[in-house]
């Protein structure tokens, strides 16, 4: 019988760490920011079907970076977490925090538990108040730390280099739009190498917009609204947020899937799962094969 | 994970709990996952489980009473009575019984009203959650569906007395027009066309509806036919509530069309009522159909 070999646990610990760094960097950025009227949602995807950002419950939504499926599953996690507590008790006792330590408890568990591969993934959750002072923004990391951010806060790949974009464009309050272009110039600088332009198309926004009259605050920005946002034209962003008008703004983003490559629908943050995506892409892909 | 206690409110420990069931769920029904992570939290389950015996109950349950529905071209509506009775008593003059179950869809409440009225939030939840899960809404015959397999899973508590009847109506984005569903205590679904009544006074409220219905209304057309029909009903049924003009209490009034749910405001709701109200001053039995 051989004796087996002893691994410290700080060894240990910091190969994990290190194996989750490597893979989450590999992929795109997220930025979550407050804007005057709430908190913006802004990452680089190309896919409108296979989303970073969703909404978890009234006034929470869900931002992640890192493997697909892995993020998928924490966020319907989230989903059923919320949806059972709202049930069981009232919509007014699902927050933000509550959920942050949920996730971090089973990412932390996740990360130490031998055997298992810890989960490549990085989370915000976010919640808008009823006033400004009130919207709570979490960083939930790999091995379930967290942390709470004023102002914005950046996950994924070139988390850090764009971070520090930030550090010198962003103002306190700013409109939507303002905050919108902020955000999107310091993904441009620092996405996966060179700087470059991010067109409409190649970008996944939702809002959690704290003047919406349902109690469901979490919406996309999607087609000519958010060209128009990106381009500040005038009235952009009461148009933006207007309510009519949802089905135009659908079918142009419908229109938008049929001009993308298949191949573009596989984001970079779901290479390597390999089996996962042939099978999520299918159906988008047929038409233009 | 069938043991959980209620005890993790505030707990870290127990919410825990429950993120290890909802990491470890799969599938998009909240039901389903409710069942499984402890169905005593589904509606009437703790009932069944003492075992109520079978016969009548040792004491009156509230019973909701008149619901109706009606399509219009655009849309449909639903409105109900206030009233709710435990035997001979009037339980509550001013309880809701027409409720959205989401956007593009209403459901309305006869029978237990305890039972029915946790029903409809579990109703709720579950299109909510598939939406959220799914990324898309169900279709509105998948929505009837679902609640039909709900009403199945109460048919031990219905044998005994305590019976849930919804009415179910939207309106269909995919035929563009508005739909109604019926259910019986079993579970059966049947998909209804122009009007449709649910509880004790529905005879009298269906009848009125029979002669009042027209195919050409627009929307405010079909909420008067509505108020009337309840009010036929309230007029025959002891436990259906009429139009309660000293409290100002009125029927809840849903409306669904293109533009999604919409719960008729209160002074609007008012304003119909009264003029109602006063034709029945001249005529007491309501408005007069031709007889050929």
């Amino acid at each position: 019988m051989s004796t087996p070999f002893y691994v410290s646990p700080e060894q240990l610990m910091k190969d994990r760490a290190d194996f989750v760094r490597k893979n989450i960097a590999r992929g795109g950025s997220v930025v979550v920011l407050n804007y005057d009227g709430g908190i913006l949602f802004v990452a680089e995807n190309r896919s409108r079907v296979l989303h970073k950002m969703s909404e978890i419950y009234d006034r929470i939504g869900f931002a992640a970076a890192g493997r697909y499926n892995e993020f998928e599953n924490l966020r319907q996690a989230g989903v059923r977490l919320a949806d059972t507590r709202g049930y069981l008790y009232d919509r007014r006792d699902v927050t933000a925090l509550g959920l942050a330590n949920a996730y971090a408890q089973l990412l932390g568990n996740i990360f130490s538990e031998a055997g298992g591969k810890p989960y490549e993934a990085e989370l915000v959750i976010a919640e808008v108040g009823d006033r400004a002072e009130q919207d709570q923004i979490y960083r939930v990391t790999y091995d379930g730390s967290v942390t709470d951010a004023h102002g914005f806060v950046v996950i994924g790949g070139a988390a850090d280099a764009v971070s520090g974009v930030l550090e010198g464009t962003y103002t306190e309050n700013p409109s939507l739009g303002a905050a919108l272009r902020t955000a999107v110039s310091a993904l441009a600088e620092h996405g996966n190498g060179e700087p470059r332009e991010l067109s409409p198309a190649q970008l996944e926004v939702a809002v959690l917009d704290r003047d919406r009259k349902q109690p469901r605050k979490f919406r996309r920005l999607l087609g000519a609204h958010l060209t128009a946002l990106l381009e500040d034209e005038p009235g952009a962003d009461e148009a933006a947020l207007e309510e009519n008008g949802e089905a135009e703004e659908n079918a142009e983003a419908a229109q938008g899937d049929e001009e993308l490559d298949a191949n573009s629908l596989i984001d970079e943050a779901i290479d390597g799962g390999a089996e996962h995506t042939d099978s999520e892409d299918e159906p988008t892909g047929d038409d233009d094969n | 994970m069938g043991t959980q206690s209620t005890g993790w409110s505030g707990g870290a420990a127990g919410d825990y709990g429950l993120m290890r069931a909802a990491f470890a769920g799969t599938g998009t029904s909240f039901t389903e996952f409710l069942a499984g992570y402890n169905s005593e939290y589904l509606p009437g389950r703790r009932a069944a489980s003492l075992g109520v015996p079978n016969g009548p109950l040792p004491f009156d349950a509230p019973h909701g009473t008149t619901i109706v529905a009606l399509t219009f071209p655009g849309g449909v509506v639903m409105a109900g009575d206030r009233r709710a009775t435990a035997g001979n008593v009037i339980a509550s003059r001013e309880i809701e019984k027409v409720f959205p179950a989401d956007e593009y869809s209403c459901v309305g409440i006869a029978g237990v009203a305890g039972l029915a009225v946790e029903m409809v939030r579990l109703f709720q939840v579950e299109l909510e959650h598939y939406e959220k899960i799914e990324g898309t809404t169900l279709s509105l015959d998948g929505k009837a569906n679902r609640l039909a397999t709900m009403i199945r899973g109460n048919l031990s508590l219905a044998m005994q007395g305590l019976a849930v009847v919804p009415l179910f109506a939207g309106y269909d984005l995919e035929t563009a027009e508005g739909r109604i569903f019926s259910y019986d205590p079993i579970g059966g679904q049947y998909e209804e066309h122009n009007f449709h009544t649910v509880g004790s006074g529905s005879v009298y409220a269906r009848g009125a509806l029979k002669k009042l219905y027209r195919a050409d209304f627009d929307a405010t057309g079909a909420v008067t036919a509505a108020i009337q029909a309840l009010y036929d009903a309230a007029d025959d049924d002891s436990a259906t509530g009429g139009p309660d003009l000293t409290r100002r209490i009125y029927p809840v009034i849903g409306v669904v069309s293109e533009d999604g749910y919409h719960r008729l405001p209160e002074s609007e709701i008012a304003e119909l009522v009264q003029e109602v109200v006063d034709a029945r001053h001249r005529r007491p039995d309501g408005p007069n159909a031709p007889l050929r």
